[in-house]
């Protein structure tokens, strides 16, 4: 696998939200709105990233037996200092996030991705894999914000451009089992139409 | 790179090594963000005061002082002065009959109890009903009514308060803030 395919299979073949199907617990809680999801998103891919090098670059060094604690202990620490830096400089983003941000540590995209990828490839190649599904996962967030956003409350990006207000129940939590449903079952459908 | 045996020595000494690495960081990172952090949070509330009292120029919370509630806690007094003339109290207050959650906001007055503004800084309402409490729609009903004689009771219970529609359990959580911030003031001694 080149490095380009390693890259963009996070976006589509392989999206952590919509054929994953991981990480679902944030994804609904913060899709409110397409700027929340996305900072979620970005956060997560931050953490990734940071998770994948270094597990990467200590992989020889983990006996295989304490490998999990070792991993969590480290993807615990990035999602520290992504809590830490959210509070200092972003607090209005930090305010609505608020305890989806120290919930990372437990989003199975990370652990995941350690297990699975970071822990058997290159830290080149674990730096590209945690960036592509890291921004695949907020390109899902961000279309799933945007869209509960524009039916739920008639904004986007905050601007309001219809009058009064959307349909209620997308900006609650049914509305975000119901639009994470159909974009998944579009995504099947694209898939099957092109295979 | 051979992989490290699972021997219970290794074990120890790695997940040691990583503990100390990852405590050393983030050691390093609390300390950089501890000052913006704190910052922040001042922002956050100096904002929220300049909103709600008239202009000043003293640090109202440089002179912060606290009033008992008279339910077994205080509440944070913000004095808005101008020239050393009191134009306006910030207070500080919270309800815990919010729908989900704690209502925290700052209410301005003036020296004579009638509100100035009002402006929300944390609450967990539900999003689209009892979060429009934060809307101007809601909440600038308050402006320059004197608790004195509006009464800070939604319609249904007898009150001045036009509810949030179907978020009736949110305005009562909100008019029940107010009224605190506004007792208090009245209650206590003013500095």
């Amino acid at each position: 696998m080149n490095q380009l395919q390693n890259f963009t299979k996070g976006f589509f073949k392989e999206n952590p939200i919509l054929v994953l199907v991981l990480g679902t617990c944030p994804t609904l809680a913060t899709t409110t709105s397409s700027l929340n999801g996305m900072g979620m998103g970005i956060a997560t891919t931050f953490v990734l990233v940071g998770s994948n090098v270094v597990i990467s670059l200590l992989a020889g060094l983990i006996p295989d037996k304490v490998r999990i604690p070792a991993f969590v202990v480290i993807i615990a620490s990035f999602v520290t200092i992504v809590d830490l830096i959210m509070q200092a400089y972003v607090p209005v983003l930090y305010a609505t996030l608020g305890i989806f941000i120290p919930l990372i540590v437990v989003n199975c995209i990370v652990l995941g991705r350690a297990e699975a990828f970071a822990s058997k490839n290159s830290v080149f190649s674990s730096l590209i894999d945690g960036l592509g599904m890291g921004l695949g996962f907020t390109m899902a967030l961000g279309i799933l914000g945007a869209f509960r956003e524009i039916v739920g409350s008639g904004t986007l990006f905050g601007h309001k451009f219809i009058q009064g207000d959307g349909i209620l129940v997308f900006v609650l939590a049914p509305g975000a089992f119901w639009a994470l449903g159909y974009l998944i079952a579009l995504v099947n459908r694209i898939k099957r139409t092109t295979k | 790179m051979a992989k490290t045996e699972s021997t219970f020595k290794n074990m120890v000494l790695s997940l040691t090594f990583i503990s100390f690495g990852a405590a050393a960081c983030l050691g390093f990172v609390y300390e950089m963000t501890k000052e913006p952090i704190a910052l922040a949070a001042m922002n956050k509330k100096l904002d929220a005061i300049k909103q709600v009292v008239p202009e000043f120029n003293n640090n109202p919370g440089d002179e912060m002082y606290r009033l008992p509630t008279g339910e077994g806690d205080s509440l944070d007094i913000y004095p808005a002065k101008k020239d050393n003339v009191i134009v306006g109290y910030a207070v500080n207050s919270y309800t815990k009959k919010g729908f989900s959650g704690n209502v925290s906001l700052v209410a301005g007055f003036k020296p004579d109890g009638t509100i100035i503004n009002i402006s929300v800084l944390e609450q967990k309402e539900t999003p689209g009903l009892g979060a429009k409490m934060v809307e101007p729609s809601f909440k600038d009903q308050f402006n320059d009514k004197n608790p004195a004689e509006f009464s800070l009771k939604v319609k249904k219970d007898g009150g001045s308060v036009d509810a949030i529609t179907a978020a009736t359990i949110s305005s009562r959580a909100f008019c029940d803030a107010v009224q605190r911030a506004y007792n208090t003031l009245q209650k206590g001694e003013k500095k």
